[in-house]
């Protein structure tokens, strides 16, 4: 018994990880290749839930919702930079975090004065509903195991389009050097652009496919935007590998440390104690895991520059 | 502007003090409107603002802001109302931990402070106060009648869940205080958490045969929707919160026939709650939930204490409020001397109404005329 909750919880840990690496992956990408710290990054996903929940109510396929969360969040973000975002690149980022906040807090006012206050209803496609049988004696849910799927998919495809495709080495090269690839005659502006819809389609698609598992409601994304800015810093700024890994490092020690910790003090201090102050220590672990990484590399796991 | 509103009925109050009627009420409503609990300060407001409205007190004025769930920012907004609104009374905050930041400080000086629905453990003993009100319940209370509930349907072990905040903790006290099986697990889970898979996962090997949970607003709803998908066929129980209209209908049909314990129900018989359910529904064309009501009985409260007393006047304004003459959605009402009230408390089942629309319907009652825990510490 014992074994199968060790395994289900590392499953949960693997799904709270790919999740958060597709917020993360646009997230570091924008970091990396514009120098924007974007805090609106948080608002692209929750788009991405509402425009999902509203076109499967609308029309009764949760399909059709994932398509739209996509096609709604790459808009959202290829609009939000042609209009604002391109007027942020050269200052420094007090204003870039200003400017965003200001986003966050219009997407926000926006979506409440649209779909109003309430939780909308956003259900798991019949098809993905229910459990299953894994080795081991686990029972663990289709959808998680789809999300986990969806995710390795997604930084599968993502390390293709930047290692194998002219666009990614387009990406690699405004890493290295903004001006010089202006220089040599890429079109820099729209090559910002698409990495901007890029990262925001990812976090829109986030967005959806937990909107099915928690709630769609306003503020939905800004707790998930603090996890993904750990993730990028412990994984190292710029980088879609550290993103990865630093994703799935932050789910399975979140997770992990939920159910392990007050188990372990339990232990040791009886268990009316240890549920408090348990669950008190496995809120903090992912940061206390974020200050020892950058203790000893500053830089992160798998720094994109030296 | 505001401070010259403000002034002036500051100075026609000193000027026609001892006329009862007429006398213009400031109330500061603080309470969530973003984020992920709106729903719930959506509905304490449209509520508060309804009774008012039936009552036809028009000199009442009530100033609305939103806390966004942050202690930090309702203690900006309270001091603000207090020095700059001249409020005479605040009310409206949901969560426990916000009233903590909030309340001790508003009534020491000088403030009324109505609870639509925070009732920490602390502000009904120890800290109780003189101008201290609790409309709503202390925070054990829900949870105590569902602990009573599983003790006396004979559930031999029980899975107990809640967030780590005063009302977590509260809560789970108020459930042991009553429940004597054995408990195979008692979990605290981060406030405002949205993944449940670790804690399902326990819930799984925990072997338990019921789950007992308080996760109030998206919580709840995360909580259930993932419970649903997850195989597991443990039945779940809870306080009105988790099973609250307001966040049924993002549940869905996974809440169908879930039990949960609450003072009031939008089929409880009396001909206030009957008013009260229709004018709502007919106003915001939606059912009211718990904290609908509960805003609605505090709304009701200040109308007819306002109607017997000046509330420049503290001592006869706050005499009119202990006495709570006033008709109840939940039937009948009394403070008890800690002024929390003295209440029923009722098992709900969530079923479907005739509209396909899923609600909570009374199946039997938990405790009658029950009285808090903590009113023993209180020295009123």
């Amino acid at each position: 018994m014992q074994t199968a909750l060790l395994i289900e919880q590392l499953l949960n840990g693997l799904q709270f990880g790919v999740m958060l690496f597709l917020m993360a992956a646009g997230l570091t990408l924008i970091f990396g290749v514009m120098g924007l710290i974007n805090l609106a990054h948080g608002s692209l996903y929750m788009i991405g839930a509402f425009a999902c929940a509203g076109v499967a109510a609308a029309t009764g396929s949760f399909w059709l919702g994932l398509l739209a969360s996509l096609a709604a969040a790459a808009a959202a973000g290829a609009i939000v930079e042609m209009t604002i975002i391109r007027r942020l690149y050269g200052r420094d980022h007090l204003d870039q975090v200003l400017a965003t906040f200001a986003l966050i807090l219009i997407f926000s006012e926006g979506t409440a004065w649209l779909f109003g206050s309430f939780p909308l209803y956003l259900d798991i496609p019949p098809l993905l509903q229910g459990a299953v049988e894994l080795p081991g004696g686990v029972r663990y849910p289709i959808y998680r195991l789809a999300i986990i799927g969806v995710g390795i998919a997604a930084a599968f495809g993502l390390y293709l389009l930047i290692a194998r495709t002219r666009l990614g080495m387009r990406i690699r090269a405004g890493e290295s050097d903004r001006e010089m690839i202006g220089a040599l005659g890429v079109d820099i502006r729209s090559l910002y652009t698409v990495v901007f819809a890029l990262g925001a389609a990812l976090a829109g698609l986030a967005g959806a496919m937990v909107g099915a598992l928690q709630s769609v409601q306003v503020g939905m994304g800004e707790p998930v935007l603090i996890l993904a800015f750990v993730i990028i810093v412990i994984g190292g700024i710029g980088s879609i590998k550290g993103a990865f890994v630093g994703a799935i490092l932050v789910g399975v020690t979140d997770t992990m440390g939920r159910i392990l910790l007050p188990a372990l003090l339990t232990a040791m201090i009886g268990p009316a104690k240890a549920a408090g102050i348990g669950a008190a220590i496995a809120s903090m672990l992912i940061y206390i895991v974020m200050a020892l990484i950058l203790a000893f590399r500053p830089q992160g796991l798998f720094a994109a520059r030296g | 502007m505001r401070n010259l509103i403000g002034a002036s009925l500051l100075a026609c109050g000193l000027g026609v003090s001892g006329f009862a009627f007429a006398e213009p009420v400031k109330v500061g409503m603080i309470t969530t409107l973003s984020g992920g609990g709106a729903g719930l300060g959506v509905d304490a407001r449209d509520g508060f603002m309804l009774a008012l409205k039936l009552a036809g007190a028009k000199d009442i004025e009530v100033v609305t802001e939103d806390d966004a769930m942050k202690p930090e920012l309702a203690v900006q907004i309270a001091d603000k109302m207090i020095q700059s609104d001249k409020v005479d009374i605040l009310t409206g905050i949901i969560w426990s931990n916000l009233a903590m930041a909030v309340v001790p400080n508003a009534v020491a000086q000088g403030k009324f402070y109505l609870s639509v629905n925070a009732g920490p453990s602390p502000l009904a003993g120890a800290k109780c106060d003189k101008n201290y009100f609790n409309v709503a319940y202390q925070n054990d209370n829900f949870h105590e009648a569902a602990g009573n509930y599983a003790q006396a349907e004979g559930i031999k072990k029980m899975f107990i869940l809640a967030p780590n905040y005063p009302a977590g903790t509260d809560s789970l006290n108020g459930f042991k205080r009553f429940y004597k099986g054995e408990l195979v697990g008692e979990v605290y889970t981060k406030l405002g958490q949205t993944d449940y898979a670790a804690e399902i996962a326990q819930i799984r090997a925990s072997g338990a045969d019921s789950v007992f949970f308080f996760l109030p607003g998206g919580m709840g709803i995360a909580f259930m929707k993932q419970y649903a998908q997850s195989g597991v066929e443990i039945p779940v129980m809870g306080p009105g919160f988790s099973f609250s209209q307001d966040v049924l209908g993002a549940i869905g049909d996974a809440a169908l026939g879930a039990k949960n314990t609450a003072s009031w129900s939008p089929d409880l018989d009396n001909a206030k709650n009957k008013e009260f359910v229709a004018a709502f529904t007919g106003e915001y064309n939606r059912l009211p939930s718990i904290y609908a009501a509960q805003a609605f009985d505090t709304g009701s409260l200040i109308a007819a204490a306002a109607a017997k007393a000046s509330v420049k006047d503290a001592d006869a304004f706050r005499a009119a409020l202990a006495a709570a003459e006033f008709d109840s959605v939940r039937g009948k009402f009394k403070f008890n001397t800690n002024h929390h009230p003295i209440q029923d408390f009722y098992v709900r089942e969530v079923i479907k109404n005739g509209e396909g629309v899923l609600t909570n319907k009374i199946v039997a009652t938990s405790f009658t005329d029950h009285q808090d825990a903590y009113v023993k510490d209180c020295k009123l």
